[in-house]
């Protein structure tokens, strides 16, 4: 199915659940709805997006709004789908691991570096960083600390100029 | 009478957490499990990862284009190359420009080289993980003689730099097509010695077949890719189907497990998907080679890299699975933000699931035919 065909289809399962994105090919759906769109993804035959390939969290730089794009693919009938969630800061998204197990483990790194919460994940702690890291690094507004375990952390940077 | 010298009351029978690594031979890498066991029965792992992490994604939003490729070779440092080729991909894709001829050929080549210096370590070490040392040593001596070609042509053995956005660092050095040639005919018989050395030897089989089935839709939910998922019969390459670069143009084979030992999916498959899509590899290098155009490998290098905004997600076959390099562009020299879809990071995610109800001893297998890279996992 092209993006067109799919956008088609989610219309007209959910209606007005879903939008597009001008000028891109990509899905955004708002927090309520994606645990009812995540299930048509999964379970109609005719998506049938079997293989989610990727969790990315982003940060649009404006410290409020956090996303997670969601990049599906389907092994059966070879089509591509993106979906973007997006939250302001504090609110969650439903999880997805029951459907795809894959999610979770990317849903522990999208917590762990860009503190995004997500509803309903088994098991949602930090998983590249050691569990009693501060704050959510890849954030743009993320600052270094001074001292990790009362140890100074070195910022002269001159030598990388 | 019996003396009931033992107070049962007092044996505890419950579960037992074992801890292994991060520290450990078997874990290839930082890698520290947690095993729940029973007796010896594994109920449940918890891996643990992220010894290994090095910023790599927040490094990349203060690097421009050009600037990361070094950064991606120390990501998947047993296959340099496939990161370098699978970031340049995401970025030509973004920059949308067309490549001369021969440097596709010359990328298929030497990727194709990389397989099989990766899948003899990923090979080697596996025959080490369950006892059999000697194919260690001899996998890792025809690796060397990859690396040997990779030295000549860019100076370096493990971390190259030699894949760019655009193009390659060099052309390639005199005789190389040769050299090549030489490796590949000294190559295929090696292969017949190792499966008479390693996959068809009794105590091999017997430690490998049957253990650790990973069933071909679990696999898929879980995400696992590659040699890891083909070896449940999953017919899915992307270098078949969805070609990247110029691979419609050869003619392979997919190797799929078979269950000939066992199972389909067991760990034996998965080990010998391995060796064979080192022959496949050898087949694409050969065919590679015969149709080596001339040209000039730096038309296509742009001056400085700025696509436009928005978003792309490459994906490429890798030694280790699918990997994928989430670009998100805002218009600059440098990523707002560049995710990169790690394969061994999903292949590890299914071990607890599919090492329930064996043994510790075949955990290590069933790990060992994962074939992980923990500076790919942990980034």
């Amino acid at each position: 199915m092209t993006f067109e065909e799919i956008v088609a289809f989610l219309d007209n399962k959910a209606n007005g659940k879903s939008s597009v994105i001008e000028g891109k090919t990509v899905i955004l759906v708002s927090p309520e709805n994606w645990s009812e769109i995540s299930s048509i993804l999964k379970n109609e035959s005719k998506l049938n997006f079997d293989y989610l390939m990727c969790i990315s969290a982003y940060d649009k730089g404006d410290n409020k709004v956090y996303g997670a794009a969601y990049n599906f693919y389907s092994t059966v009938n070879s089509h591509y789908l993106e979906v973007w969630v997006e939250v302001e800061d504090g609110t969650s998204i439903p999880s997805v691991a029951e459907l795809w197990k894959a999610a979770d483990w990317h849903e522990r790194e999208a917590y762990d570096m860009m503190g995004i919460k997500f509803e309903g994940h088994p098991d949602l702690r930090r998983i590249l960083l050691s569990d009693d890291w501060e704050g959510y690094p890849l954030r743009k507004n993320y600052k270094e600390p001074d001292y990790y375990h009362g140890l100074p952390v070195p910022k002269d940077k001159s030598y990388w100029d | 009478m019996e003396a009931n010298l033992i107070d049962k009351s007092v044996i505890e029978t419950g579960e037992m957490v074992l801890n292994m690594g991060p520290q450990h031979p078997s874990t290839h890498g930082v890698l520290r499990l947690k095993i729940h066991t029973d007796g010896e029965v594994v109920s449940k792992i918890e891996p643990i990862i992220g010894y290994l992490h090095r910023c790599f994604e927040k490094h990349c939003e203060k690097l421009s284009y050009e600037q990361i490729v070094p950064f991606t070779d120390r990501c998947d440092y047993l296959a340099s190359m496939h990161m370098d080729h699978a970031y340049s991909i995401a970025v030509e894709r973004l920059l949308d420009i067309e490549l001369p001829g021969r440097v596709e050929y010359i990328r298929v080549i030497i990727a194709e080289l990389q397989r099989i210096a990766s899948h003899l370590v990923a090979v080697g070490t596996f025959g080490l993980d369950v006892g059999a040392i000697t194919p260690f040593t001899w996998t890792i001596r025809d690796r060397e003689r990859v690396l040997d070609l990779f030295e000549t042509l860019c100076g370096a053995r493990l971390l190259y730099n030699y894949i760019w956005p655009g193009g390659v660092s060099h052309d390639l050095p005199p005789k190389f097509i040769e050299r090549t040639l030489d490796f590949l005919d000294y190559f295929d018989p090696q292969i017949d010695e190792l499966n008479n050395l390693l996959t068809t030897n009794k105590i091999f089989i017997e430690r490998t077949a049957d253990v650790g089935i990973l069933p071909p839709e679990v696999g898929i939910n879980f995400g696992v890719s590659g040699p890891s998922l083909r070896g449940s019969g999953v017919n899915f390459d992307l270098r078949k189907n969805e070609p990247y670069s110029i691979y419609s143009k050869f003619d392979f084979d997919v190797p799929l497990g078979r269950g000939e030992m066992g199972t389909i999916g067991d760990t034996w498959d998965r080990y010998y998907v391995r060796v064979l899509e080192m022959r496949e590899s050898a087949k694409i290098i050969r065919q590679a080679c015969a149709q080596l155009p001339d040209g000039d490998v730096h038309a296509a290098l742009p001056k400085k890299i700025r696509p436009n905004a928005g978003e792309v997600y490459g994906r490429y076959e890798s030694a280790r699975g699918d990997v994928g390099f989430y670009i998100m562009s805002n218009g600059k020299n440098i990523p707002m933000r560049l995710k990169m879809r790690s394969p061994a990071f999903c292949n590890l995610s299914v071990l607890s699931e599919i090492s329930e109800g064996w043994m510790i001893s075949d955990v290590i297998a069933i790990l060992g035919s994962l074939d992980i890279v923990l500076g790919e996992i942990d980034r």
